[in-house]
């Protein structure tokens, strides 16, 4: 119970000092508007293509929404030292960490149904698997949050975490079968696209969207998941070693 | 109180940073209800025990008992005994003050009624109710101090662990502080506290350590630092120009007196005697010394300090003012 008090109040506090400031509100939509008009523009065969585009442009916006949060949220406090205020608290580590990537999961999330809210004045959305689609959603959310949080325990700087993120995420925009089949890939390329969460969770949205699985979405599900908990694991290792020195 | 119950127990404390040697195989206790120093310079290593202490370091070895719970291998199982004031603030600084009470206290488990309560107090105590609702990021030095005190009580700890509480702070906040210090001994919170003041550990303590690269040189109560001096009489002279080449004249002439220079323009006699200051006044001017103060002096722990340590109280202070110098 005195866990819980302290976990909805570090939630509810990243909630206000950073996700809901307005520059964080506009940036989670101009960020995924901004995607879903390039993707939509450029694409040039008309509604036809949003189908197979919006997976993507979801899951890019799930990863940039959450990923670039936790720089500020973990790494800014840590040179600031008030993080060090939550490692004194009596709190168990996982949850204090779970609570302090929340914020992140909830705002990725939120981010994914911009383009969503987007597609829905364009094209019917009727036929979407919401059942899977809203799941998928959240576990991409919650595997980006915990890619950001081992990407911002590892590094010393803000800046260092923000060029740190990219060296993942750019790769898995062309890598993760978010724009093209993973079939298209070169074969040498091809082991790096399975070894990347975002894989999995691209796959269950295409599946979602316009019911092309290339894989059975069962073992997408159980991957993700397991990504999920590998990286928690290991940004909690991280900090164990790292942090409380 | 009960004095004699172990509030804090360590044993041979061990933690390096690659060949750099912060703490060295330091051994203390204290007791429950006791207000016990750490007195040292500038990289002795307090900040470093003080984090081994409160789970936010692992020691290389040795052992550590908060309250009768072993910290040795799990450095955050008896975080919630303690409360702890770094020696920088590191509260929220987009949170008002009032904010980072109460978040504070949440962080422990406290109710919201409750949270409020006491931060409305605390705001009080500390005269800061009037800047309740302003953001921590602009409240001045003096005032971040306060509230970073007020945070680490606001969950009222067994123990509370203050790093330099006074260092960058004018004499008036410095004095209030060291009440509240005070008061808070005596409502029975064990208090550990650091410092590189003299003064402050000698009018604060209860039993002070010295801690010199790392190590501990000496453990007692401030009565019983004092004792050897006590008896001793000792006369301060300052003066206009260096007098560093009298020293030797001075010792010839007077056998029964010992000098030391504190700085070069300053003579220190101290006898088992009484001094006849002006008979030195007289001698030191027919040497060529222009003296510009001559006094008795009470000898106080810093004399103990400096003969313990070898350490210049003065400069371990000035060290300390520097921009910076605090860290
Ligand atoms: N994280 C760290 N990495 C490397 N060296 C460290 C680290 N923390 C402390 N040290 C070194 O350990 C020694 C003790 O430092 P510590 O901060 O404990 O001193 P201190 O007594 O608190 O000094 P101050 O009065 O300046 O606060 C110093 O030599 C310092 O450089
Ligand atoms: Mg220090």
């Amino acid at each position: 119970m005195r866990s819980w008090i302290a976990f909805w109040n570090i939630l509810l506090k990243d909630m206000r000092t950073y996700y809901l400031k307005p520059p964080n509100i506009s940036w989670g939509l101009v960020f995924p508007l901004a995607w879903t008009g390039m993707f939509f523009i450029k694409s040039g065969s008309g509604m036809g293509s949003i189908p197979t585009l919006l997976p993507g442009v979801v899951a890019v916006s799930i990863l940039f929404g959450t990923t670039s949060m936790l720089s500020v949220t973990v790494t800014f406090e840590k040179k600031q030292r008030s993080f060090e205020r939550l490692l004194l608290a009596p709190v168990p580590l996982e949850l204090l960490m779970l609570a302090k990537t929340s914020g992140a999961i909830l705002f990725g999330s939120a981010n994914a149904f911009v383009p969503v809210a987007m597609a829905a004045f364009l094209i019917d959305l009727s036929g979407v698997a919401w059942e899977t689609f809203v799941p998928a959603v959240f576990l991409i959310a919650v595997a980006s949050t915990f890619l950001g949080l081992f990407i911002a325990v590892a590094v010393k700087e803000v800046f260092e975490a923000q060029t740190f993120s990219n060296f993942f995420r750019f790769p898995m925009i062309f890598l993760c079968g978010l724009f093209f089949p993973i079939e298209n890939l070169p074969v040498f390329l091809k082991p790096f696209s399975y070894v990347l969460p975002l894989t999995y969770g691209a796959d269950i949205l295409h599946g979602a969207v316009h019911g092309h699985y290339a894989m059975p979405f069962t073992l997408s599900f159980s991957l993700l998941g397991i990504f999920c908990i590998g990286l928690f694991m290991l940004s909690l290792h991280n900090i164990k070693k790292r942090w409380i020195i | 109180m009960l004095k004699d119950k172990s509030a804090i127990a360590v044993s041979s404390l061990v933690k390096r940073f690659d060949d750099i040697v912060a703490v060295d195989d330091v051994t203390f206790r204290v007791r429950s209800g006791e207000l016990f120093g750490f007195l040292g310079p500038n990289g002795a290593g307090k900040t470093t025990t003080i984090n081994m202490l409160t789970g936010l370091a692992c020691p290389d070895s040795g052992m550590i008992q908060i309250c009768d719970i072993d910290c040795t291998n799990r450095p955050r199982a008896a975080q919630h005994l303690i409360g702890v004031v770094p020696d920088e603030s590191n509260l929220y600084p987009e949170l008002t003050g009032f904010e980072n009470l109460c978040f504070c206290a949440a962080l422990y488990g406290i109710g919201k009624p409750q949270r409020r309560d006491r931060a409305g107090k605390l705001l009080d105590t500390f005269d800061l109710s009037k800047a309740a609702n302003r953001r921590f990021g602009g409240y001045s030095r003096g005032m971040k101090r306060k509230l970073t005190i007020a945070a680490g009580i606001i969950h009222k700890p067994e123990i509370l662990f203050l790093d330099e509480p006074t260092t960058g702070i004018d004499v008036a906040s410095a004095r209030q502080l060291r009440q509240i210090i005070a008061d808070l001994n005596h409502a029975g919170t064990t208090i550990f506290l650091t410092t590189h003041y003299i003064e402050e550990a000698e009018r604060l303590c209860d039993r002070i350590a010295f801690i010199v690269s790392g190590r501990i040189v000496r453990i007692d109560t401030v009565a019983n630092l004092i004792q050897p001096i006590q008896a001793k009489h000792v006369a301060l002279f300052s003066f206009a120009n260096a007098v560093n080449d009298i020293k030797d004249r001075l010792i010839d002439t007077f056998p029964g007196l010992d000098f030391s220079l504190p700085g070069p323009c300053m003579i220190r006699a101290e006898a088992d005697e009484s001094i006849r200051v002006g008979l030195l006044v007289r001698y030191l001017e027919d040497q060529g010394a222009e003296v510009k103060e001559a006094r008795r002096i009470q000898p106080s722990l810093e004399d103990i300090f400096v003969q313990i340590t070898g350490i210049e109280a003065d400069a371990m202070r000035r060290e300390k003012e520097k921009p910076g110098g605090g860290r």
